[in-house]
C-alpha cells in the first residue's frame, strides 16, 4: 500500500515570530524555518512501515511557497520515495489543505495518510481530522503507536486522561503525536540521493480546489507581557509566600 | 445566534472542560447542549442544570458510547441545520471531533479560541502563544474550540433545561474502540486544579520524580504536571505533559521545579496567577514569567520546602 504524509514547512520551533510593524500579520522573513517538527514524525512511520514491508511507496505532500520543496526534500532524504508540492505563495488554511489532499488521495488512493496532529505556526490541530471527514474515512488522532494488521489499523492516542486504542478500517487517516517515534536524520548520502528523487509541482487550480480563505487575520499581536518577578533568598522565604497566597 | 455545545463525558460524569465552552457560546447567544453517548441519562441531567444551557439534546446509542469521531460528527452535522454555531472545548475529545464536523459542514474552524470579540470574530492564539491573532469568519456557520482556561466554568447547578432526545445515523463501520488505559488518581486533576507541581527533565526518573514532585504535591493538594522532556524520558505519563501540544493549565499557582521553561512549556502554563520557578540556573529562561524565583538545587530544596509546609 502506498502511504501519503502531508508536510508543512514552518518556522523552526525555537525561532521567535515577530509580528509586521503594521500589526496585520507575522514576519517570517529572515527565521529560520523547518520542517514542522509532527510530519517528522508523519515521515518517519511512514519510512518505517515500509522497511517493514508494509508500505509500497512514500509519498511527500506540502501545500506552500516554492520553498515549501526544500521541506519536501528533507522529506525525500529521511526516506519518502517521492514528492508533490502544490505550489501556493498565499498561506492555504487547513479546509483548503485538506481539500487538495483529498483529491490527491483521490488520484494516489494510499491507504493510510499519515499527517502530524499539529502544525506549530498556526496551532489548528484540524487538518488530518477534515481530510478523513472528506474521504468518509476513519481518523486515529494524536497517535502514539501504529500498528497494521491485516485490513485495519490499530492506532493508540494520547488523550487527556491517558491512552486510548481505536481499530480502523483501511483506507484510514493518522495523525502523529510526540511520542510515535523519534526521527531519523538523515545522513549525507541520503540527502544527495534525495535530490535526483522525483518532485512535481502543481496548483491548488490544477487540481481544481477553491483556495481562497475562510477566515481573515484582522490583527496580530503579543499577549500583554508578565511582569517582572523577584527572586526568592531561600526555602523559608517561599514557604511564607506559599502560606501568605493560603495554599500552604 | 444560537450554539450547539458538544458535552465532554464518560458517559457518567460532566467534564468541567464543558463548562468553560458553555461560558463562551454563552457569549454569542442562546446555548443548547449537546449530550452524546451510552447510557448517559445522568450526563444529560447534569447538564440540564448547568447555567445557561436553555435545551439539552441527548442522543443514547451505542455507536456514540466511546466518543468516536467517525460517529459522532455526521450526527452534528445533521442536528447542524438549526444552530448556528457548533463548540467544543478544546480538550484531545474536542480537537478530535470538531474539525471532523467543520469539514462536513465545509466550514473552517477557529481553533483554540481566547475570547469572543463580535458575531464571528475572536482572538486565538499562534505560535505556542507568542502571538493572539484576532481574526473573523467569513463562513455561514462557525465551527469553534475553546480554550478552558480563558473562560470562567458557568455554574453547574442551578439551570433547568429540558432533555430531548436525538438520533443520527449510529454506528458508521469505521471504527471501533478496542480499549484505554486512563490512570485514576486521588490527586486534583491537572486542568483544574488550584495549585500545580510540575517537574523537569532535571527529575533524572521515575523514581525520583515519584520521590521529589509527589510528596510536595500532596502536601499542597496539588495537581502534578511535567515538560514534554520529562514525559519522553518516562518519567510521568503523556497526560502530564503541560504545554503547546500538551495541557492547557491556569491555576492559582504554578511550580515549575527542574523545567527550563522552554516556549513551548510556557504556552501551556504562562497564564497562571503565580508562577514559581526552582532551577539551580540563575539565568534559566523560566525566571523571566516567574512571579516567584528560587535558584536552588532541587533535589535539597524540594525536599526542604515540603518539610516545612
Ligand atoms: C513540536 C514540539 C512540541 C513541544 N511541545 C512541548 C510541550 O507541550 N510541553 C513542553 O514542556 N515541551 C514541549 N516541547 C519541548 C520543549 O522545546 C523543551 O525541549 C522542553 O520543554 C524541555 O523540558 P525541560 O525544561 O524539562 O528540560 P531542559 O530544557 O533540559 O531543562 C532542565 C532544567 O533543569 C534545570 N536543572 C537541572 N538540574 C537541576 C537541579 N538539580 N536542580 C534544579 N534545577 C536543575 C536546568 O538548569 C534546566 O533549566 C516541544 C518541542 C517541540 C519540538
Ligand atoms: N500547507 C500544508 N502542506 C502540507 N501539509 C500540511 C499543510 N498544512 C497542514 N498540513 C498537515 O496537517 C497537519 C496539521 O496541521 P494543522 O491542522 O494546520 O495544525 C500538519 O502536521 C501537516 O501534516
Amino acid at each position: 500500500m502506498k502511504i501519503l504524509v502531508p508536510v508543512k514547512r514552518v518556522i523552526d520551533y525555537n525561532a521567535r515570530p515577530r509580528v509586521k510593524p503594521d500589526g496585520s500579520g507575522v514576519d517570517i522573513s529572515n527565521v529560520k524555518i523547518s520542517i514542522n517538527p509532527f510530519d517528522e514524525i508523519a515521515i518517519e512511520e511512514a519510512v518505517r512501515l515500509k522497511e517493514m514491508g508494509i508500505a509500497s511507496e512514500v509519498i511527500a505532500v506540502s501545500v506552500g511557497p516554492v520553498k515549501a520543496g526544500e521541506t519536501l526534500r528533507t522529506a525525500l532524504a529521511m526516506g519518502a520515495d517521492r514528492a508533490i508540492l502544490i505550489q501556493s505563495e498565499e498561506a492555504v488554511e487547513p479546509l483548503a489543505v485538506a481539500k487538495i489532499l483529498k483529491v490527491l488521495a483521490d488520484e494516489e488512493q494510499p491507504g493510510l495518510v499519515i499527517l502530524g496532529k499539529q502544525a506549530i505556526d498556526d496551532d489548528c490541530n484540524q487538518t488530518g481530522q477534515m481530510l478523513a471527514a472528506l474521504m468518509g474515512r476513519p481518523q486515529g488522532t494524536f497517535a502514539s503507536l501504529v500498528k497494521v494488521e491485516g485490513d485495519a489499523v490499530l492506532v493508540t492516542r494520547e488523550i487527556d486522561g491517558g491512552l486510548e486504542t481505536v481499530k480502523l478500517a483501511l483506507p484510514a487517516i493518522v495523525t502523529v503525536d510526540l511520542r510515535l517515534n523519534e526521527p531519523r536524520y538523515a545522513s549525507l548520502p541520503n540527502i544527495m540521493k534525495a535530490r535526483s528523487k522525483p518532485l512535481v509541482t502543481k496548483t491548488a487550480a490544477d487540481l481544481g480546489v477553491d483556495i481562497a480563505p475562510r477566515l481573515v487575520t484582522l490583527k496580530v499581536a503579543e499577549p500583554p507581557a508578565r511582569g517582572g518577578g523577584i527572586k526568592l533568598a531561600d526555602v523559608d522565604a517561599l514557604v511564607a509566600r506559599l502560606k501568605d497566597m493560603g495554599v500552604a | 445566534m444560537t450554539s450547539l455545545v458538544w458535552v465532554e463525558h464518560d458517559n457518567s460524569v460532566l467534564k468541567d472542560a464543558t463548562l468553560a465552552a458553555v461560558t463562551a457560546a454563552a457569549q454569542m447567544g442562546e446555548v443548547v447542549a449537546l449530550v452524546a453517548g451510552q447510557g448517559c441519562g445522568q450526563v444529560a441531567a447534569a447538564t440540564a442544570s448547568i447555567v445557561g444551557v436553555s435545551r439539552v439534546l441527548l442522543a443514547d446509542d451505542a455507536a456514540y458510547a466511546h466518543g468516536l469521531a467517525e460517529n459522532i460528527a455526521p450526527l452534528v452535522a445533521g442536528l447542524m441545520e438549526r444552530f448556528d454555531a457548533f463548540v467544543a472545548p478544546a480538550t484531545t475529545g474536542g480537537k478530535n471531533i470538531a474539525p471532523r464536523v467543520a469539514a462536513l459542514l465545509d466550514v473552517m474552524q477557529v481553533s483554540d479560541i481566547l475570547s469572543v470579540e463580535g458575531e464571528k470574530r475572536f482572538t486565538r492564539p499562534i505560535y505556542a502563544g507568542n502571538l493572539i491573532a484576532t481574526v473573523e469568519s467569513g463562513d455561514a456557520k462557525l465551527v469553534l474550540t475553546v480554550r478552558t482556561t480563558a473562560f470562567a466554568k458557568a455554574a453547574a447547578s442551578g439551570g433547568h433545561a429540558t432533555v430531548e432526545s436525538v438520533s443520527g445515523l449510529g454506528d458508521q463501520g469505521l471504527s471501533s474502540f478496542i480499549g484505554a488505559q486512563i490512570a485514576r488518581s486521588e490527586r486534583p486533576e491537572l486542568t483544574s486544579a488550584r495549585v500545580v507541581v510540575s517537574g523537569g527533565r532535571a527529575l533524572k526518573n521515575a523514581e525520583t520524580f515519584a520521590a521529589v514532585i509527589m510528596p510536595l504535591a500532596d502536601r499542597l493538594a496539588a495537581g502534578v504536571g511535567a515538560s514534554r522532556a520529562a514525559v519522553d524520558a518516562g518519567y510521568v505519563p503523556n497526560d502530564y505533559q503541560v504545554g503547546q501540544t500538551g495541557k492547557i493549565v491556569a491555576p492559582e499557582v504554578y511550580i515549575a521545579v527542574g523545567i527550563s521553561g522552554a516556549i513551548q512549556h510556557l504556552a501551556g502554563m504562562k497564564d497562571s496567577k503565580t508562577i514559581i520557578a526552582i532551577n539551580k540556573d540563575e539565568d534559566a529562561p523560566i525566571f523571566q514569567v516567574a512571579d516567584l524565583g528560587l535558584v536552588a538545587d532541587l533535589f535539597t530544596a524540594v525536599p526542604e520546602l515540603t518539610a516545612k509546609l
